[in-house]
């Protein structure tokens, strides 16, 4: 069976699947990622399914809104992550991916901003800069796609996926993209702007005035997120179905363990780290490339 | 059926403790006792806590902030009074600075004795807070919500 079919029943069940279970499988990861970080502490650590129990619990709490921006620029940063996600499943240009992506980002930093909490200004600040280090990867990550595949269409992109070997064309590309997961996923060194871990040093930085139900949002928003950046490493490994799913969740596991490894870095060694890296893995990548590939 | 006793948040204020009480808090959320295994999270942030744990007895300075945290925590929420000087104001009773107990600010749903408290009887303190906080969840649905403003 061809899992890519380019009919229009074919894609709307493929999106309809992404809306439905990526939350699903991104609360599940979630879990496992506090059970391994628990086994990691010596201790027992939360049920597999602790992350659904906080979000129904914040579902459940009293709804308290600073402003009536605020809660709003929330609702769009899940709206256009889900949007992204869709789109990428989909088929569709993954440079509409990439850049709806970045847009959600920034409804997110809005939302920071737009309350009068200086911690969720940190926050905002913070998330900034880490746009600014984890983006131009993620760019230098469509355009290699494009060098070696001829196109930006996620659904061609899969399927010269299948047939050639990408990582092998990309090997640069593929670990300079690990590289900006740790920051996408919210792992320490790189977890500036939500402390994800050190919840009281800027008291959770941008969800400083989220509370209840836009709390769960904002969760619910970042398991799209992670569901969206494990199938980007997919893409690189869709030649075999069983090595492409192995990697994703391999990857998702090593930053668990860079999580519980590493301390916090200031945000100018991750801006600096995170560009030398682009620059020596991705660029050099690229022009590689653009010499072999050279007709 | 609602959640909030399978995932307690906590916030923690020292009020005027002597910071006995404290230790032995931060003993209770290390991972020798994994509080985590209920789902406790220590949050730090007044928004995203359910359950507030005070040590240290009220005094004329810290009365107002303790009012405030209070305060900032959505429904429904839990407070807990941890340690005697919490629960009495015990030997600084009748210091002139000294109004008493948390409970002549906040309403107090859990008391946890001690001098110094132990560790367990901090865990268990919090589990039956998370109980108290299933209970209050029920009136917030009936539309009671429990009194949400502390006023000055």
């Amino acid at each position: 069976m061809n899992p890519y079919d380019e009919s229009v029943a074919g894609i709307v069940l493929r999106v309809i699947a992404y809306v439905v279970l990526a939350p699903l499988a991104g609360g599940l990861l979630a879990g496992l990622d506090r059970k391994v970080s628990a086994w990691m502490q010596g201790r027992v650590g939360p049920p597999v399914v602790q992350p659904f129990y906080d979000v129904a619990k914040l579902l459940s709490k009293e709804k308290i809104a600073v402003n009536r921006y605020q809660n709003f620029f929330v609702f769009l940063f899940l709206l256009y992550m889900i949007f992204t996600g869709s789109l990428f499943f989909a088929g569709a240009s993954i440079l509409i991916v990439v850049f709806v992506l970045v847009l959600a980002s920034l409804f997110f930093v809005l939302a920071g901003f737009s309350v009068n909490s200086p911690y969720s200004h940190l926050g905002a600040e913070r998330e900034l800069i880490q746009v600014l280090a984890y983006d131009p990867v993620i760019i230098i990550l469509a355009i290699g796609f494009y060098v070696v595949t001829g196109t930006f269409n996620v659904g061609s992109i899969y399927q010269a996926s299948r047939e050639g070997f990408l990582v092998l064309h990309l090997p640069g590309i593929f670990a300079a993209y690990l590289y900006v997961l740790t920051i996408k996923f919210r792992k320490s060194p790189f977890d500036l702007s939500m402390s994800h871990h050190a919840h009281q040093e800027i008291v959770r930085g941008l969800t400083t005035e989220f509370s209840g139900p836009h709390l769960a949002l904002i969760e619910i928003a970042h398991w799209y997120e992670n569901i969206l950046l494990l199938a980007l490493i997919y893409l690189f490994f869709a030649f075999s179905p069983v090595i492409g799913v192995a990697v994703a969740l391999i990857a998702y596991f090593a930053e668990v363990f860079v999580d519980n490894a590493f301390a916090r870095v200031k945000w100018q060694v991750m801006l600096a780290s995170t560009w030398v890296f682009t620059i020596t893995a991705g660029v050099s990548n690229l022009i590689i490339l653009h010499y072999l590939l050279r007709r | 059926m609602s959640f909030l006793k399978k995932s307690p948040w906590l916030l923690h204020y020292n009020a005027s403790s002597c910071n006995g009480c404290d230790f032995e808090l931060f003993a209770a959320l290390m991972p020798r006792y994994d509080p985590e295994r209920f789902g406790v999270i220590n949050t730090g942030n007044p928004k995203h806590a359910d359950i507030l744990l005070i040590t240290g007895s009220m005094n004329v300075r810290n009365v107002e902030v303790v009012r405030n945290l209070y305060n900032q925590m959505p429904s429904p929420k839990v407070v807990v009074a941890v340690g005697i000087c919490a629960t009495s104001g015990c030997v600084f009773a009748d210091a002139y600075n000294v109004l008493g107990g948390v409970d002549k600010v906040l309403p107090v749903d859990v008391y946890v004795l001690g001098c110094a408290v132990r560790p367990e009887a901090i865990l268990d303190g919090i589990l039956k807070a998370a109980q108290v906080l299933e209970e209050k969840y029920r009136a917030f649905q009936a539309g009671k919500t429990d009194k949400t403003e502390v006023p000055a």
